[in-house]
């Protein structure tokens, strides 16, 4: 081949297309300054600024996992708010078992408390991951219809667990001493809680992105999810990674939960199904299996929640439909297409 | 004669409701390039995601080096010494060069000697190591492919119209990298519509028509047989002409 005169060449990539990938990047500051246009004063929109970010990275951390499942095997799984609602449960379990830490003044013994409360329900929601592609999820392999049908079912049976293990009322989670309470900047009040989940939805985040660009499994579900059949022809059993991503997804899920649940300081056997409309709100705009795409959805949709609720109460109830609406009208594939091999 | 590498016997497969091998008898001698000719729609890429474990046969008997793959899962079939260079190039769009091969060095690191002898047969490859893939162009795309292919040995490589669509200056550079390959004793199933390339390279030949073997021989014998070309001009030659 050396002796050929063919010059090697590549091709340029068209400033269009660069502006394709780096718009959506642009979305989030800009609508940050949208809102404090629209807010006015400055300490509010501080306040509903950090609450945004807040809640966007818990939607984040709990749509992380469904977006890459989406992208590597093409399913769609309406169960995963099972894990959100059950990893929320296992955490107030263990928080109520370690309810002598969570009043301690000690900030150590209050973060060992909220940090063992997370690790349980990783591990509770990733085993029951494990379970729920095993038996529900492997059998429906490229069947959507099914795939819908049949993750509604196992959502259902979680739910109805959830009653038998922990009864039918809500339980109230207080926030361990050292997350109650806020910050005050000069008129703006941040609570401290909240800054604790958007330092713990970036390091996620960070993580997800160092794994996926410096790790081989990383890019292994890069590979899997732009071509599956062509990873299985480099000789890698894309079931088996499948399984991980899925358990993964369910652990993160469950993070989501606990955290969601000491947000919301009430939880609920239904809290995962209500919160799943955000989670495939964020997984849709973001582009179905892109990570980045979903950051910035999440990221979205917190902000404007928070915004509309604060300017008009009424609007906020359609404000992320609308936002999704809207971003699908520009780019009806999200925010970042997953390229996928036919 | 060679000894035989792969043999496919009475392979039937089919997709959906559509029967498209209706009985596959092939061998594939080890240490050549055989070509596998015939018209669109004839089946040959079925053959070659068949034997690969994309699609199961319905039917048949798949020997590779003496063992029956007819059931194995694709990554098994890889790791058995098969490699893919699908119709599509099947190429990682969205990573590098770089990570498109370190990927594909399925079974540990990249051998270093190994990658200095690829890139020596495709300079494209070394030229744009930290290049998106996605931003190649489709004859360097095509040579990422097959180079993938290459990056740990493989018994046998399984080529999908490499030339499908390249510029006459690629192909020849195609032709001769994979002329080069021949001759480190790999043995090439290659699918190709380009039959003045086919013949440059090919030991043995195979055509088929709607989903059989309809001649297998020397392709020495069909490039000098007009009467032989003749007969299977009409079935499936007239493509490669």
């Amino acid at each position: 081949m050396s002796n050929t005169a063919v010059k090697p060449r590549i091709e340029k990539i068209p400033l269009k297309e660069k502006l394709f990938h780096k718009l959506p990047m642009f979305l989030v500051p800009v609508l940050a300054l949208a809102g404090l246009a629209a807010i006015g004063n400055p300490s509010s929109w501080l306040t509903l600024t950090v609450a945004g970010l807040a809640m966007g990275m818990m939607i984040f951390i709990m749509a992380s996992g469904l977006t890459v499942v989406f992208g590597l095997m093409d399913v769609i799984n309406f169960g995963h708010g099972a894990f959100v609602a059950v990893g929320a449960f296992v955490g107030f379990t263990v928080l109520a078992w370690l309810a002598g830490w969570t009043a301690s003044p000690s900030v150590m013994l209050n973060l060992a408390a909220v940090l063992i409360a997370i690790l349980a329900a990783m591990l509770i929601t990733g085993l029951l991951g494990l379970a729920f592609e095993r038996v529900i999820v492997m059998p429906v392999y490229g069947e959507h219809l099914k795939q819908i049908l049949v993750t509604m079912g196992g959502l259902i049976v979680a739910q109805q667990m959830i009653y038998v293990v922990w009864g039918p009322d809500e339980l109230h989670i207080s926030r361990p001493q050292a997350l109650q309470g806020s910050f005050v900047i000069g008129e703006a009040a941040i609570e401290k809680y909240r800054l604790v989940a958007v330092a713990i939805g970036l390091a996620l985040f960070l993580a997800m992105r160092h794994i996926l660009k410096k790790t081989r499994i990383g890019l292994l579900v890069r590979a899997g999810v732009e071509n599956g059949e062509m990873v299985e022809a480099l000789g890698y059993r894309i079931r088996r990674l499948f399984l991980i991503v899925f358990m993964t997804g369910s652990a993160l899920a469950g993070l989501g939960g606990v955290m969601w649940g000491l947000y919301q300081e009430t939880i609920t056997a239904h809290m995962g199904s209500e919160i799943m409309v955000l989670v495939f709100i964020v997984v849709i705009i973001g582009g179905l299996g892109s990570v980045e795409g979903c950051f910035i959805g999440a990221m979205l949709v917190g902000l404007l929640a928070n915004y509309t609720a604060f300017l008009a109460p009424k609007v906020a109830l359609i404000s992320t439909i609308a936002l999704m609406v809207v971003i699908l009208m520009w780019r009806p594939q999200g925010l970042y297409p997953v390229v996928k091999a036919k | 004669m060679a000894e035989v590498l792969l043999t496919l016997s009475g392979i039937h497969t089919h997709i959906g409701p559509y029967h498209i091998l209706q009985g596959v008898d092939l061998k594939v001698p080890e240490g050549g390039v055989t070509v596998l000719l015939g018209r669109n729609g004839a089946g040959k890429t079925t053959t070659l995601r068949t034997i690969m474990g994309l699609w199961t046969a319905s039917k048949g008997d798949i020997r590779f080096d003496d063992h029956l793959i007819t059931r194995l899962a694709t990554p098994e079939i890889s790791r058995r010494g098969i490699a893919l260079v699908p119709e599509d190039m099947g190429i990682f769009t969205d990573l590098t060069v770089a990570e498109n091969m370190i990927l594909a060095a399925a079974s540990g690191p990249v051998d270093v000697k190994r990658l200095e002898w690829i890139k020596e047969l495709f300079p494209p490859i070394g030229t744009f190591w930290n290049s998106s893939a996605g931003t190649l162009s489709g004859g360097q795309k095509q040579m990422l492919s097959v180079a993938r292919a290459i990056i740990e040995p493989r018994r046998l490589i399984l080529i999908d119209e490499p030339t499908k669509g390249l510029a006459p200056a690629i192909i020849k550079g195609m032709t001769d990298a994979l002329r080069e390959l021949k001759e480190t004793d790999t043995t090439i199933l290659l699918v190709e519509q380009n039959f003045a390339m086919a013949s440059g390279i090919g030991d043995t030949v195979a055509v088929m028509d709607d989903g059989r073997i309809i001649h297998s021989g020397s392709m020495k014998e069909l490039a000098e047989d007009a009467t032989l070309q003749e007969k299977l001009m009409g079935l499936s030659l007239e493509a490669h002409q």
